[in-house]
């Protein structure tokens, strides 16, 4: 027969709790508490308004003195939300606190049922099976873990700017990792930024700045993570640092080397100009690019493809900073949080075929206009179309791959405000006629309902109508060549077409291409959109359900420059609390082999995802490493023999429980069953 | 001189290999012999019920049953001697699990008798015939077919078990030492070891770490390599969630182990633990790839619920889809 | 089919759902927060992973009267602990030929991908679930259990009758 848990028999207290209305208005609580007295061992059965306050505590904790009891049950809300709580008031109590066991009778009962009959019912089922369940609890040790107090932050936009200098400066190490060569992300892309109409890299430069003179910072840019090991406080890193041929350390960024390249002019597209000019395979992304360090394209450079160049940019360079040899690396890092802020990239406008993009050359993307307004863009700030025209009417159609369910369902919520911006911007730029063509205009934020305010001001037209379609099919002579932007005008109740000669799409935010590679990287889930998942979308929006990696910025959402930076400062101030706490409690619901148990069939070794299954050469045995093992509780049930354990979730525990559930009307079962 | 401890054999719905196992202990059944009185062991002498009867209750030191219970005259006898025998052992994997008859539970009474007496190829009967409990007029009477096979537990009250298809007789000479030595293990023990068999099984070895299946071969579908793991040949043993003590032995007929000794003592439900073990380490993680990998088991309740059907956790087949 | 006696009865299907923590459970909790209501015939049973999911305890569950099982995991490739979900899985996939040839309904056992975020679907599949097995009606193995188990009774009086009379 079973080995039961050498315990004295169990004497268990239970307590079912009103959560003021939001329980006792639907489930008989007073009746549970009753239908629970009659349960076996059980020796008091209570019912209160509010077991997760003091008073409700307490009356566990005097209970447990006074009436000798050595188990605890709590019939109340979701163990998700306080299991914790009772824990600690049944180890007030003096036991040990995994001799406690929680009943869902709230969002499970009473939230999801009006028959006040049949959610008593299921309440006193799952009351019983918690009954049966504790009776076979044994006592555990909570493992502590140190916390080691770097950080690592991934992704260098303004979020991971942000946290970086946030943490930096309470005396953590940073390693910041960036893909791109530069730091700054879609920021530095922009001309202004709304409402305030402050010029992006004005405000950016300087913490961009910051960031590489911190000396708490390392600054890891044109390298990517590549496997990420361990868990919270003590995770191990192992990024890539791929080769600029050049060296970081020698090059100043007087970028002569690109002024000396045999390509007398650029002929790749410029991927920070979003392809609108070309740059030679020695290059720099932008001239106040973070590090200021040029780098080498091995795809397009005469050195790398024949091995015969002249190799001007060598001569030129006075810092023999230039290395053709340089290597990947592979570093590996240790840190005890991590911050993920790897950002978003915006809609590709060709899956919106009939808005003519990629098709009519005059349909650009509003991160495309972002880069023709900016001084440093490919025309220098000049409103200048690819078939070299000045334009003098513009279109600015919103939710591109927005709001919509033939592509994404969300609304990106920087749009709105960027097309207003653009509509400024362009206005300003070339006294242009321009129209925005909206669905709804989303201006939430502080100062953006008086920023589209002044926009009305300033003579730009508002047509409300999801734009059917931009096409160049002339109606009648005067649209001769321009764009037609054909709409209901849902205002007035009549299809217009309206000729232009620019279309912007404001295409919408989505999450990154290799999101769910990256986000397996790090073990943590994605919503069904594909951004990060946040542990609660109110109380916890940059906590991750894998502890110690928090998330912020528009990896976890489409958001605007004053929530990115809000979250990484959260994300920072999280990272910091787990830090400066020094341990962390694992849930000891970790697996174990019974060593005299175990036939050595290795059934499990490789079940394992975390590895965590060796064998034991020299006793032939199946053992788990517990540091590794993460409780999932795969291996138990995949062991054929049942020589494999699960603290709290073992076979026994969850046999009782599936017991408990079903034995309202148990009939007397025949010989072997106990 | 004291006298000596009173033993009985009994086969209830068996094949008889139980009790040749018996007769296997070769010499050492003289020891046997020897050490207990056989008051009661039909398929060695000419024993009757009344035999039984007259013995006074508790009166024997153990009763050994062996074989399934299927019908109305095995119970009556396995009752009979749980009244006489202050021990019963369920001997053997019918007695213990239900064994092979056991697979019967996969059809209803009506499913059985249509097909052996009338379906089957080899049977002419024209009339339809079936056999009849009784006459009246004091004639003949049948013991009652049941509606299922069951394991000796399920009808009376049973001390221990010792498994094996059948028991082997290092086992049998082991367990009867247990038993008149008078330090007896708890009560429902399975005499013998607690591990599983690949604790025994000499190819362990070559069995590797990270195996994973594509598909898996029936013995008669290939040719098995002696020394190699049988799970690692894609060929189905139930080693890994089966009882060990029988020295491997099917193994070392180059068979794959079929699970005659029963689960460990951990486990509820044989089947259901090795299919576990089994499904686990399917390479797909498509569903249409792992149905294919799992369409090579063609018959998963006979695969593995070969000797443990009336024993295992739904007993029997329900009928016609419930 | 729900027989008119047991409809009478007030029979109601009841059905055992081993839910994963991270995303399944999660969702039924969302599903009680958006206050989702759907029928109550479901209890849930707590599970770390659905990779824990022993097929004993589908079976168990069976055995000792729920008239339908549902196994809540994440998606593929969302496994929390990796590649949990993968073994469940698998083991359902085999385990769903069994019961087959043990001759349990199909729709009374169901395993579901529903992630943290899905409440609606919780509560979908819980009704569509509930609906299916009320129309198969009660499994009831306790009683069946039981109830085979009595074609032994008759026995016991005769075998009590006859060993009195040896002894009379």
């Amino acid at each position: 027969m079973p080995e039961r848990n050498g315990h004295d028999a169990p004497r268990i207290g239970f307590y079912v709790c009103h959560c003021g209305h939001n329980i006792a208005g639907t489930v008989d609580v007073a009746a549970v508490a009753k239908f629970a007295a009659t349960l076996p061992n059980v020796v008091v059965a209570r019912d209160y308004k509010y077991m997760c306050s003091d008073p409700g505590q307490e009356l566990i904790t005097t209970d447990i003195r006074e009436e000798k009891l050595n188990r605890i049950v709590v019939a109340s809300c979701s163990p998700l939300l306080h299991e914790h709580t009772f824990r600690v008031a049944t180890q007030k109590g003096g036991l040990n606190p995994f001799f406690f066991q929680m009943v869902n009778i709230r969002e499970n009962v009473s939230w999801v049922n009006d028959d006040g009959k049949a959610a008593t019912a299921k309440a006193c089922d799952l009351v019983r099976a918690a009954v049966r369940r504790v009776a076979v609890h044994r006592a555990l040790e909570t493992k502590h873990v140190r916390i080691h107090p770097d950080v690592l932050i991934v992704g260098a936009g303004i979020s991971g700017i942000h946290a970086a200098l946030t943490l930096a400066n309470a005396g953590k190490k940073v390693t910041l990792v960036e893909r791109e060569p530069t730091i700054g992300g879609h920021m530095a892309m922009f001309d202004k930024t709304f409402p305030t109409l402050d010029c992006a890299a004005c405000i950016l430069t300087p913490k961009m700045s910051a960031v590489k003179n911190h000396p708490n910072i390392t600054l890891w840019s044109y390298s990517e993570v590549t496997e990420v090991s361990g868990y919270v406080g003590n995770y191990t890193v192992k990024v890539k640092r791929k080769p600029r041929y050049v060296s970081e350390e020698l090059c100043v960024g007087c970028m002569e080397c690109i002024d000396a390249c045999v390509y007398k002019e650029g002929k790749t597209p410029d991927e920070f100009n979003q392809g609108l000019s070309k740059r030679k395979p020695v290059y720099i992304p932008f001239p106040q690019a973070t590090p200021q360090v040029v780098l080498i394209d091995p795809e397009t450079c005469i050195e790398f493809k024949s091995g015969r160049c002249k190799k001007t940019c060598v001569e030129k360079c006075d810092r023999n900073a230039i290395d053709f040899k340089q290597k990947e690396e592979i570093r590996e890092i240790n840190v005890g949080a991590i911050i993920l802020s790897t950002g978003f990239k915006t809609f590709d406008a060709k899956r919106i075929p009939y808005y003519g993009y990629g098709k009519f050359p005059n349909v650009y993307s509003s991160i495309e206009v972002e880069r023709l307004v900016n001084a440093s863009g490919p025309t220098s700030g000049e409103l200048i179309l690819r078939d070299g025209r000045r334009p003098k009417t513009v279109g600015i159609i919103h939710c591109v791959g927005s709001r919509d369910k033939n592509t994404n369902r969300w609304c990106s919520r920087t749009c709105c405000m960027y097309s207003l911006k653009l509509a400024h911007l362009l206005k300003e730029h070339s006294h242009a006629e321009v129209y925005n063509f909206y669905i709804d205009i989303r201006a939430a934020g502080k100062a953006y309902e008086e920023f589209y305010d002044k926009l009305l001001e300033e003579n730009i037209h508002f047509i409300r109508g999801r734009v059917a379609e931009v096409t160049d099919w002339c109606a009648r002579p005067e649209e001769k060549g321009k764009l037609i932007i054909r709409v209901e005008d849902t205002m007035i109740g009549v299809v217009r077409r309206v000729p232009v000669d620019m279309v912007v799409l404001a295409v919408g935010m989505e999450p990154n291409a290799d999101a769910q590679d990256v986000r397996r990287m790090f073990n943590i889930s994605c919503s069904t959109e594909g951004f990060f998942l946040e542990r609660h979308p109110k109380l916890a929006p940059v906590d991750t359900f894998t502890d110690g990696i928090y998330i912020a910025g528009a990896c976890q959402g489409p958001k605007d420059i004053p929530d990115s930076v809000a979250q990484a400062g959260a994300a920072a101030a999280q990272a910091l609390s787990l830090i400066d706490a020094g341990e962390v409690e694992l849930e000891p619901n970790t697996a174990y082999v019974v060593e005299e148990d175990c036939s050595g069939c290795k059934s499990c070794l490789a079940i394992c995802p975390y590895s965590a299954i060796s064998r034991d050469e020299a006793k032939q045995k199946a053992v788990i490493n517990e540091a590794l093992c993460k409780g999932c509780g795969t291996c138990v049930a995949t062991c054929p023999s049942g020589a494999i354990r699960q603290n709290l979730f073992e076979d026994e525990q969850i046999f009782s429980e599936i017991r408990g559930l079903l034995e309202a009307d148990e009939p007397i079962l025949t010989g072997g069953e106990a | 001189m004291p006298d000596k401890p009173k033993v009985a054999f009994y086969w209830c719905a068996s094949c008889g290999g139980c009790e040749e196992s018996i007769v296997d202990l070769a010499e050492d059944i003289l020891g046997v012999v020897a050490a207990v009185d056989i008051m009661f062991w039909p398929v060695a002498m000419d024993f009757k019920k009344s035999d039984v009867e007259t013995i006074a209750d508790g009166g024997l030191l153990v009763a050994m049953i062996n074989g399934a219970v299927r019908t109305s005259e095995q119970e009556e006898m396995a009752k009979l001697l749980r009244r006489k025998s202050t021990l019963v052992v369920a001997y053997g994997s019918c007695a213990h699990m239900g064994g092979i008859p056991g697979l019967a539970n996969q059809f209803d009474r009506e499913q059985i008798m249509k097909y052996v007496y009338e379906d089957s190829p080899s049977t002419v009967n024209a009339d339809h015939a079936r056999p009849v409990p009784a006459t009246g007029n004091g004639g003949p009477t049948l013991p009652a077919f049941r509606s299922m096979v069951r394991a000796l537990d399920q009808v009376i009250d049973v001390d221990y078990y010792l498994p094996g298809c059948p028991p082997v007789p290092r086992m049998l000479k082991a367990a009867i030492g247990t038993l008149l030595s008078g330090k007896l293990p708890p009560k429902g023990t399975v005499l013998g070891p607690d591990t599983g068999l690949c604790e025994e099984c000499p190819r362990k070895e070559t069995k590797p770490a990270d195996l994973s299946y594509t598909a898996f071969h029936r013995p008669h579908e290939v040719t098995i390599k002696e020394e190699t793991c049988l799970l690692a040949q894609g060929v189905v043993c139930m080693g890994p969630a089966t009882r060990g003590g029988c020295g491997a032995q099917c193994i070392a007929g180059n068979m794959p182990c079929t699970g005659c000794f029963g689960p460990t003592s951990r486990v509820r439900d044989q089947g259901a633990k090795i299919l576990s073990a089994i499904a686990s380490s399917v390479a797909a993680k498509d569903t249409e790839g792992i149905d294919r990998t799992l369409a090579t088991i063609p018959d998963p309740v006979g695969t593995f619920y070969r000797y443990g059907l009336p024993g295992s956790l739904l007993r029997r087949k329900i009928a016609d889809h419930n | 089919m729900t027989t008119t006696a047991e409809q009478a009865n007030g029979w109601e299907p009841r059905i055992v759902a081993f839910f994963c923590n991270w995303c399944t459970y999660t969702a039924a909790d969302l599903a009680g927060v958006s206050r989702l209501r759907h029928a109550p015939n479901a209890r849930i049973i707590r599970v770390m992973c659905s990779g824990r999911l022993d097929p004993q305890f589908v079976l168990d569950a069976f055995a000792r009267g729920a008239d339908g099982v549902l196994v809540g995991g994440c998606h593929p490739g969302d496994c929390h602990y990796m590649e949990g979900n993968y073994k469940a899985l698998r083991r359902v996939r085999l385990l769903e030929r069994m019961l087959d040839g043990m001759g349990i309904h199909r729709d009374r056992f169901r395993l579901e991908w529903i992630s943290a975020s899905e409440g609606e679907k919780v509560k979908t599949t819980i009704n569509d679930m509930v609906a299916r097995v009320r129309a198969l009606g009660p499994l009831a193995l306790p009683a069946k259990f039981a109830d085979w188990d009595r074609e032994m009774d008759e026995l016991e009086h005769a075998v009590a009758a006859q060993t009195e009379d040896v002894h009379a």
